[in-house]
């Protein structure tokens, strides 16, 4: 095989001479190409790949076939000829009723997972009558404020048959168990049941925001939750450690990869702190990307991925369940690439992201509506982005083959690229002292931020062209629009009074009242947060016995 | 006497935490020549208007993505007037559906820009529709 290779000095000599004769002589009659190629997270491409730039390249050690170490080609040995990504979307809205519909029409349109989206009181851990919710309830997510929404929100959805994934940070404790408690009560055991709560607080404080405790008992109330999974809900990812909010913050796609995997290596040390078996609740982690523009680098950002996870989870902390190694990952496309001029064209953006998901090997995708530069989606709007996953699926023919890019000169360079600069941004947190020590000192919010300036003016310079913003503009008509009005607020504030004066009061403050003691230690909160649950003690109240306990993060002021 | 800077005041109203455009617009208006102050994420109606008085600003740039806009803005508006400071002139940016626009014009924010406006657009607009005082 290898003798059809030329030997490198040959191959050399004919590149070089390619390039002096054919190439730049080509280059220097067409005056109207770019001077400079870039990705949209500014690394720079060349204008061909070639073996040279694969010299060392490895295939067993670097890519190995799919479902083998370091999985770069894909955890499983069939991909999507043995099953096909999960398409699920990210979606919630007004009361929970409104949202339990949503879901019923979305499962009988060929949806197979839930995503919730909850509320911004409700992402917060604020009651839907505290002062701050005032204009946010339903707007954008739906509200659950207690175990009675949970269940409207739920009802007639078999929670053994459909798994569901949960958008929920700061509360993710409290609105899982919540989950639990629902499937209790449709008689279902909650060791079948499967989901995802997101569950990440690092990327809260490095980009999403939504943060309500400090960073150390936040921790703390996260490894509480892997090590009540592995026990008690063993199906359950119990985190969903993400890149995506990192990414829409501003970054590069390395700075993405890198961070979101320097916040993997955190959870894993903390939960060694903690003295759990690393083959036990490793298998449990998943991860969150972004799915953005630059077609190739994002999928060379998602085979990097699984092998470095794989290499950091067997070589850093010993791991020896080959699923501890696996990086699975949801995918979701890129709100920030969206555009609010001619936003039809945003479905052509979210088609071209998704495949790069695909193509990357992803397990689950969610795919953005053309609309949501404006409101939450339309019921049209949401169908069209759900059957552009089926058009890649079932029509495209890109499932037939596992990894179909590997071996590419360019996507292998890209590959190893990617890898190369996360791993000097995992050694630079290292040396930090590990990530909540960077986030203190602020280096990963910084490095997003410049990120997101050197991005917008090149955009204003035109270096990076967005079609109708700054080429190709027109008017364009108003789109129609999903409306969420006041009387949802309404509804809820009557409903939530009902809750507080029906269930028992005093069983409440005395759940609430064994919460706060055990917070005060070291034991593992899970199993008072689901008493005080079941008695309908609302999501407020039990955050703010925690937070007595615990105080709130303030995050220093700086752009 | 050099002429008194333009004061902007860059304030998140509502719950959410996306400031990546709060902060891109901060450090563009700073490099073009303005005060810039950040009053940082999840602030009330009243916090903002305490601020503003507080900086003497001559804009606040409201920005918001949670939804939450039709009720906060007019909140802000009257809180305004009612603290005798109707004079700061108002812009804001975000996820703002083009029919809210129009009612949120009449309550009095001057300019709204969408996604995908440049900071240059919104520079030029403060700086030929926010006057300079000379100092008092």
């Amino acid at each position: 095989m290898k003798k059809n290779n030329p030997p490198k000095k040959e191959l050399e000599r004919s590149f070089n001479l390619w390039k002096k004769e054919k190439y730049k002589k080509a280059m220097e009659n067409d005056f109207s190409i770019q001077k400079e190629y870039s990705t949209v997270s500014g690394r720079k491409i060349k204008s061909v790949y070639t073996p040279l730039d694969l010299e060392n390249f490895d295939y067993l050690k670097q890519s190995g076939f799919p479902g083998e170490f370091p999985y770069t080609r894909g955890v499983h040995p069939t991909m999507y000829r043995g099953r096909l990504w999960t398409m699920r979307q990210f979606s919630g809205f007004g009361t929970a009723e409104d949202t339990n519909k949503r879901y019923k029409y979305l499962l009988s349109h060929g949806q197979t997972g839930l995503s919730v989206a909850f509320h911004l009181p409700t992402l917060m851990g604020l009651d839907s009558d505290h002062p701050l919710a005032e204009g946010e309830i339903g707007k954008c997510g739906v509200t659950v404020d207690s175990l009675a929404d949970m269940e409207t929100l739920f009802n007639g959805i078999p929670l053994d048959k459909i798994s569901t994934s949960m958008t929920i940070n700061p509360p993710a404790a409290v609105l899982w168990a919540m989950y639990i408690a629902v499937a209790e009560k449709q008689g279902v055991s909650p060791k079948v049941i499967s989901g995802t709560i997101q569950n990440d607080i690092l990327k809260e404080y490095i980009a999403q925001k939504t943060f309500v405790f400090p960073p150390k008992p936040s921790m703390k109330l996260i490894v509480d939750t892997f090590e009540y999974g592995t026990k008690e809900v063993p199906r359950w990812n119990t985190i969903s450690i993400s890149g995506y909010h990192i990414r829409e913050a501003g970054s590069t796609a390395a700075q993405e990869l890198a961070f979101t995997l320097r916040d993997g290596i955190e959870y894993v040390e903390w939960s060694q702190e903690r003295g759990l078996d690393i083959d036990e609740f490793a298998p449990r982690l998943s991860f969150f990307f972004n799915a953005h523009n630059d077609f190739f680098e994002e999928i060379a950002k998602y085979r990097a991925a699984r092998k470095i996870w794989a290499e950091v989870m067997r070589e850093r902390f010993g791991a020896k369940n080959p699923r501890s190694m696996w990086l699975r990952f949801h995918t979701q496309t890129s709100g920030v690439s969206l555009m609010a001029q001619q936003p039809y064209n945003n479905v052509i953006r979210v088609a071209i992201q998704a495949l790069a998901g695909v193509l990357g090997g992803t397990q689950s995708l969610h795919t953005n509506s053309l609309d949501e530069t404006y409101a939450l989606p339309s019921e049209e709007a949401v169908t069209i982005a759900l059957r552009t996953q089926q058009i890649i699926a079932h029509e495209s023919g890109v499932i037939n083959c596992i990894d179909p890019l590997g071996g590419s000169y360019f996507i292998e360079k890209l590959t190893s690229e990617m890898e190369k600069e996360a791993k000097d941004y995992i050694k630079k947190i290292d040396d930090m002292g590990g990530m909540v020590k960077a986030i203190e000192l602020g280096f990963p919010q910084k490095e997003i931020a410049d990120s997101a300036y050197w991005y917008q003016q090149a955009v204003e310079k035109k270096e990076k062209l967005i079609v109708g913003v700054n080429a190709f503009e027109m008017e364009h008509e108003p789109i129609p629009l999903l409306d969420i009005n006041e009387t949802v607020a309404k509804q809820q504030l009557a409903r939530l009074k009902e809750i507080k004066k029906t269930r028992n009061n005093s069983q409440v403050r005395e759940r609430l009242r064994d919460l706060k003691k055990a917070a005060e230690g070291d034991i593992n909160l899970m199993p008072f947060i689901l008493k005080c649950v079941k008695a309908y003690a609302t999501l407020g109240e039990i955050m703010d016995s925690l937070k007595e306990v615990f105080g709130e993060y303030k995050e220093p002021i700086t752009y | 006497m050099a002429e008194k800077k333009i004061r902007v005041l860059i304030a998140k109203p509502g719950l959410d935490g996306h400031d990546r455009g709060a902060k891109v617009i901060c450090r563009s208006l700073r490099d073009a020549g303005f005060e810039v102050i950040y009053t940082g994420l999840r602030r009330t109606p009243e916090e903002i208007v305490s601020s503003a008085i507080q900086e003497d600003v001559d804009v606040i740039g409201l920005s918001i993505l949670s939804g939450a806009h039709n009720v906060l803005f007019p909140k802000i508006m009257d809180l305004l007037k009612k603290k005798g400071a109707g004079d700061i002139t108002i812009i804001a940016g975000g996820i703002i559906p083009d029919k809210d626009i129009p009612h949120l014009e009449k309550n009095g924010i001057s300019k709204i820009f969408l996604p995908g406006s440049s900071t240059q657009e919104i520079i030029e607009w403060v700086k030929e529709n926010v006057r300079e005082e000379t100092p008092k």
